[in-house]
């Protein structure tokens, strides 16, 4: 069995007196893909806010490749993705600026891969027009196109089916089994129905449980 | 990291150095500005029409005018920078881009110093290239322009260094206005003081060597100590939305 990307121990987090969770543990190991399920204000997204390092507010303990996160804070983000609520996409840039400007920090990508990954989420011609002319599923694909240039061993993902049309959302759920199959590992939270082989549960909320 | 369990997919060790992380960030910034070109013109507004009024609605005499300039000029540059500041890192904040930043691997401090030096680039810059135009309007002779703009170059970056702490700490509040100038305005009191009194002294011949070396370590210790500022109330504003 190979070793645990992350590796959550005890996690607590409570948000306005209320406690979302407590006592939660589990493992995120390559090649997995696992859906965190719960009902509306479980506290999901926090969970993945948590996890992807956004969200401060939270007690016990998180190992990345065996170690407490905090020590390589800067690897930790370098082989981490993750993909919000909120798509992170400029309205007044283009797609291609916004893409440019989210992987600057990252790793050097040439235009042409970034070329590909828009027209591999189906905006091949909308590479020079402003995300704000473009609809809401067409902005949530910009920040999708990510996931195809994406060499992060760890996603997180936080509802990225919205305003996703079918043929978009069977696209993603085949990206997402390959990248498992392939050693990614993959979190995360929807209610689009998602049923793929082999996926892993971490349940939030009343009965709270794990894998 | 060794045993990867033969996954195919390996862990990314190499990066992108911060200076281009920067660039990035500040092209971005300033890309997105002049897309939004009104936004831009707001602060440089507010800040001609507040001059004009005092001629107007005190005293338009050249003595008052001459003695006070300096100190009408400096308050108004000032307001114009704080009214300018709640956009730092607002939109930014609502789109979602702002998490994307933070979640970088790079040193936060670096990324929040390079989008506060764009912010200076557009709002602080050109109201000290608009300032010797609005210094004659003032009657303020030629040393004294020259003093004023000198004063505005070394404090107007210093403006918007201390203002990024407050438009970070106040991100996640949705009336941040008020808030954000009472936190603002009293750290900005020393500079307005040396700012002016510095143009003050060159008016009476006396040297100002000491108050521009004081502005100076404004300035550096600005640079230095607000970005780390910045960045550590980024991440509690995050944290809280």
């Amino acid at each position: 069995m190979s070793e645990p990307l992350l590796q959550a121990i005890d996690l607590e987090c409570e948000r306005d007196e209320r406690l979302l969770f407590k006592n939660l543990s589990f493992s995120i190991l390559p090649g997995t893909l696992t859906r965190v399920e719960g009902a509306n204000g479980s506290g999901k997204t926090t969970l993945l806010r948590i996890l992807a390092g956004l969200n401060d507010a939270w007690t016990g303990q998180l190992l990345w490749c065996g170690k407490p996160r905090a020590y390589d804070r800067e690897s930790f983000h370098r082989n981490t993705l993750y993909l919000g609520h909120r798509p992170g996409i400029k309205p007044l840039l283009t797609p291609m600026e916004n893409l440019r400007a989210l992987m600057a920090g990252r790793r050097p990508v040439t235009d042409d891969v970034l070329q590909q990954a828009l027209e591999g989420t189906g905006l091949a011609g909308y590479g020079d027009v402003p995300c704000r002319n473009l609809s809401a599923g067409q902005q949530r694909r910009v920040a999708l196109a990510r996931l195809l240039i994406a060499d992060e061993p760890l996603w997180l993902l936080d509802e990225v089916f919205t305003a996703i049309d079918a043929e978009g959302v069977s696209a993603i759920e085949t990206l997402l089994q390959q990248r498992a199959a392939e050693g990614g590992a993959v979190l995360v939270t929807t209610h689009h129905d998602l049923q793929l082989p082999g996926m892993r549960r971490i349940v939030l909320g009343e009965g709270q449980s794990n894998e | 990291m060794s045993s990867a369990g033969g996954a195919l997919i390996k862990p990314v060790e190499q990066g992108v150095s911060p200076l281009s992380a920067m660039w990035a960030v500040f092209g971005r910034d300033v890309r997105v500005a002049f897309r939004q070109r009104q936004d831009l013109l707001n602060p440089l507004l507010f800040f001609v029409m507040v001059v004009s009024l005092f001629p107007l609605g005190v005293s338009p005499e050249v003595s008052f005018l001459q003695q006070s300039g300096a100190g009408i000029l400096w308050v108004a540059a000032l307001l114009a920078v704080l009214l300018s500041l709640d956009h730092l890192f607002r939109h930014d904040f609502d789109d979602g881009t702002l998490e994307q930043l933070v979640l970088q691997p790079q040193p936060l401090f670096l990324l929040v110093l390079a989008k506060t030096l764009a912010h200076w680039m557009l709002t602080g810059l050109p109201l000290v290239i608009l300032a010797p135009v609005l210094g004659v309007m003032v009657h303020l002779d030629g040393n004294s322009i020259a003093i004023l703009c000198l004063t505005l170059l070394i404090g107007t970056p210093v403006l918007s260094l201390i203002g990024s702490i407050g438009a970070a700490l106040t991100l996640g509040l949705r009336s941040a206005g008020v808030l954000l100038s009472l936190l603002i305005i009293p750290l900005y009191i020393p500079v307005l003081i040396f700012g002016t009194g510095t143009v003050a002294a060159a008016a009476e011949g006396a040297p100002v060597g000491g108050y521009l070396a004081l502005m100076g370590a404004f300035l550096v210790l600005a640079l230095t100590l607000a970005p780390f500022a910045s960045a550590a109330a980024l991440r509690i504003s995050l944290s809280n939305s």
